[in-house]
């Protein structure tokens, strides 16, 4: 199959730029060591709105994956096709092109700890100016005014001048989430954005991301290993099990029987 | 293994303090190091008259130093004295701006280059291995007497001790700040300015003060092949035989030398 | 919840750090002040890369055939290293007991610290200088020298280490009913051994690396070999002496850490 090469966004028949498919994952393999794969040839298409939780048992490859859309790790084989281009062939520039249109949120919110929390969020920014005008802090100024604007939104308007280290984790996972929404980003991924948190916060952060993306209309990926707050967040559940996908389907339809199949055993169901 | 699953096994083998192969070693080095001094005094050329003699040559020694001629100072001393302090301030300025681009090949987790890595290394052993005073007969040879072979003396003779510190403090930074901004789509070099320098910054300003103070100490030794500073001056007052001046010298490298520590701790004590 | 007033205002989100901006200039001021008193001409430096590419040039092949000489000198440079470290950490011992301020009164405390700090002040080629001046030419006076750089640095470092240790294992080994030279060995030396050996090492390779340049000024060594074929400009044997250091040092160094490594 080949791709067309202007095929963003825009033409009516094409194939690849159906506008309901945010993200097309074609026969995707991971291997860390030759012969022993991680992802074992998924197949995923993501809805360009909502919530996509994925769910599975720790070292079954959900972080794995979700590092592979935005290559943080390399793929192995497979297709992985955002906006008509496939992730996998793209240069070094345009990869960089490309991360800037997919946030990310992380499990141990990853922030530059000695930075104020106005510059991490500015940190956002850094792929759309020249490494001189970062060094020089020369950040456009309606760069400034979205960041002010969106520290306010999550709640941290009187924090912007605090250091990163000084926050707590909820803080400290807001100012990722914006720091994320900084990037306008078409879709945002969140690797459990909530393992380090506590459960009151957890449901929290939930909310906040679930009503800024609906807000912005763009769609979600989270890997989460709380089953609860992925039924309630999301829109759709993908379960994993060993680098395969087991569930996919609306989060109504998931039963202990899936469940096990994902997780293996049932003592813990009851 | 089969003992290895065995419990009570297993307690009593961490009852014994050390394996037989690490008494061993022990045991080796003990009887290495009893060897080496044996046959060191064994064959060291020491003429047993001086040796003897000693003791009351230090005492004559001592009664000549004292009292200092103080009034040196003001002649020979000072301007030397502060030459000294430039050699080592713009020597270790100078060892940090050549030191940042080795660190930074050195580093692990951010040069991927095998040959990159092996090249920085070794740049940076063989600027440790060889002695300030050798680089500093090295410039001279170079670039004649004088104050320039002095700081560049001191530059390359510190750029292995900052550039192996500053690599081992860019190889434990926070990767997962880096790759977030990795993920933001930032080209490499804003991530390490944002990512990287951030979290070396202190590091690096400790080292740099660090090396400082030990470049105070080296400096002052460097006039004595011809590099500049209180190395001359002692020089001078020695090759003349003035010993109340030559403790006016080396009581004024005292007092620099403390200065310089005291600084520093305040300095530590204050930002880090 | 926010004010719409503030979120609306300009806002500048890197607010000056004064201290910092003070202290760059200052540097930067203080930077071309220094560079100011050096000559760094244009036509200095020219010369000079002349004169390095000549010298470099007169290196290759760097010249062996007078390897006796070099091996006597390298031989007398470790038998220095050898016995200054032996005496050195011997007399450390004491010396930082002494200065502990948890072990001993002020009255032997402070003179036990002055003794280091002045110990530690001077460069070993200084003290060798004068030691020179003191006994002689030769390895004796390179031997002094190096013993009170041992002492400046490991009886300072061994004094803090005792400092630091723990006065609860003291207590508890005490408390057990242990006699003195048992409290010593079981909690004492248990806490501070492989720190010690850990300085220990670092100072025999600092010796080591000292031991051969003491003879510059005449204190035994390879020192006085190089700086000779220096001064008759002998570059290749020069070369040959340079490599061989290094080749030296970094067997110090590797043993150092095989020895660190047996006593972890």
């Amino acid at each position: 199959m080949t791709l067309p090469e202007n095929s963003r966004g825009s033409g009516p028949a094409d194939h690849l730029g159906d506008a309901s498919k945010a993200l097309k994952i074609r026969g995707l393999v991971k291997e860390y060591r030759a012969g022993v794969p991680v992802l074992k040839g998924l197949d995923l298409d993501v809805d360009s709105r909502g919530i996509m939780a994925i769910i599975g048992p720790s070292g079954t490859g959900k972080s794995t994956l979700l590092r592979c859309i935005n290559r943080l790790v390399e793929p192995t084989r497979g297709e992985i096709i955002f906006e008509g281009e496939d992730i996998t062939k793209l240069s070094r520039a345009g990869l960089r092109r490309a991360r800037r249109k997919i946030g990310m949120v992380f499990q141990e919110y990853n922030l530059v700890e000695r930075l104020s929390v106005i510059e991490n969020l500015l940190c956002g920014r850094l792929g759309y100016i020249s490494p001189l005008k970062a060094w020089l802090r020369k950040f456009p100024s309606q760069d400034i005014d979205r960041a002010f604007e969106l520290l306010d939104t999550v709640g941290l308007g009187d924090l912007a001048y605090q250091r990163a280290d000084n926050l707590s984790g909820g803080q400290r996972q807001r100012v990722g989430i914006a720091r994320a929404l900084m990037q306008a980003p078409h879709i945002l991924l969140a690797d459990e954005p909530t393992s380090s948190l506590d459960p009151k916060t957890s449901v929290e952060i939930m909310e906040l991301m679930a009503s800024l993306a609906g807000k912005l209309d763009i769609p979600v990926i989270v890997n989460i290993h709380d089953v609860a707050l992925g039924t309630r967040f999301a829109q759709r559940i993908i379960g994993m099990s060993e680098g395969n996908i087991v569930y996919d389907g609306a989060p109504s339809g998931l039963t202990d029987t899936h469940l096990k199949e994902i997780y293996g055993g049932e003592d813990w169901l009851q | 293994m089969i003992a290895g699953n065995d419990p009570v096994q297993m307690t009593h083998r961490r009852l014994e303090r050390f394996t037989p192969m690490e008494r061993f070693s022990r045991w080796l080095v003990l009887l290495i190091v009893v060897a080496a001094i044996v046959v060191s005094t064994r064959h060291v050329q020491i003429i047993p008259e001086f040796l003897a003699d000693a003791p009351s040559q230090m005492l004559d020694l001592l009664n000549r130093l004292w009292p200092p001629d103080l009034s040196y100072y003001q002649q020979g001393v000072h301007e030397a004295l502060m030459e000294t302090l430039h050699i080592a301030s713009l020597g270790t300025i100078l060892a940090l701006i050549l030191a940042l681009p080795v660190a930074l090949c050195s580093a692990r987790n951010i040069t991927s280059n095998p040959i990159l890595l092996v090249f920085a290394k070794l740049v940076l052993v063989s600027s440790r291995s060889v002695n300030s005073l050798v680089w500093a007969l090295l410039f001279v040879a170079v670039f004649g007497p004088g104050t320039l072979a002095g700081v560049l003396a001191i530059a390359f003779r510190s750029v292995g001790f900052v550039g192996k510190l500053l690599g081992e403090a860019l190889e434990e930074v926070h990767m997962g700040s880096v790759e977030a901004l990795k993920a933001t789509g930032a080209p490499a070099t804003s991530v390490l300015l944002k990512g990287y320098w951030p979290q070396v910054k202190p590091a690096l300003w400790s080292i740099a003060l660090f090396r400082w103070d030990i470049n105070v100490r080296e400096s002052a030794v460097l006039g004595l092949v011809g590099a500049g500073g209180i190395g001359i001056a002692l020089n001078n007052a020695l090759n003349t035989f003035y010993w109340d001046k030559v403790s006016t010298v080396l009581l004024s490298i005292f007092a620099v030398v403390i200065a310089a520590e005291l600084v520093v701790t305040q300095i530590r004590k204050r930002i880090i | 919840m926010t004010m719409p007033s503030t979120s609306h205002a300009k806002r500048n989100p890197f607010p000056v750090n004064w201290p910092s901006r003070i202290i760059w200039v200052a540097l930067l001021a203080y930077l071309v002040y220094a560079l100011s008193l050096i000559d760094i001409s244009s036509e200095r430096m020219i010369a000079g890369f002349g004169h390095g590419a000549d010298m470099l040039g007169r290196m290759v092949p760097p010249d062996f055939s007078r390897w006796s000489l070099l091996l006597e000198g390298l031989l007398e440079s470790l038998e220095i290293a050898i016995l200054a470290s032996a005496v050195g950490i011997t007399l450390s011992l004491p010396i930082g007991f002494f200065a502990a301020r948890n072990m001993m009164p002020p009255w032997v405390s402070w003179p036990a610290r002055t003794l280091i700090a002045v110990c530690r002040s001077f460069h070993p080629v200084i003290v060798a200088i004068i030691f020179v001046k003191a006994v002689g030419f030769g390895a004796l006076a390179g031997i002094l020298a190096l013993i009170v750089a041992s002492v400046g640095f490991i009886a300072k470092l061994f004094a803090e280490a005792i400092e630091e240790i723990s006065l609860k294992q003291v207590e508890a080994v005490r408390a057990s009913g242990a006699s003195f030279g048992n409290v010593i060995i079981f909690s004492v030396v248990p806490q501070v051994l492989s720190r010690f050996v850990g300085f220990s090492t670092y100072q025999v390779d600092s010796n080591l690396r000292n031991s051969t340049m003491v003879g510059i000024v005449g204190a035994g060594g390879i020192g006085g070999t190089l700086f000779s074929a220096f001064q008759r400009f002998d570059y290749d044997f020069v070369a040959a002496i340079l490599i061989s250091l290094i080749a030296v040092i970094m067997a110090g160094e590797y043993f150092s850490t095989w020895v660190k490594g047996v006593f972890k």
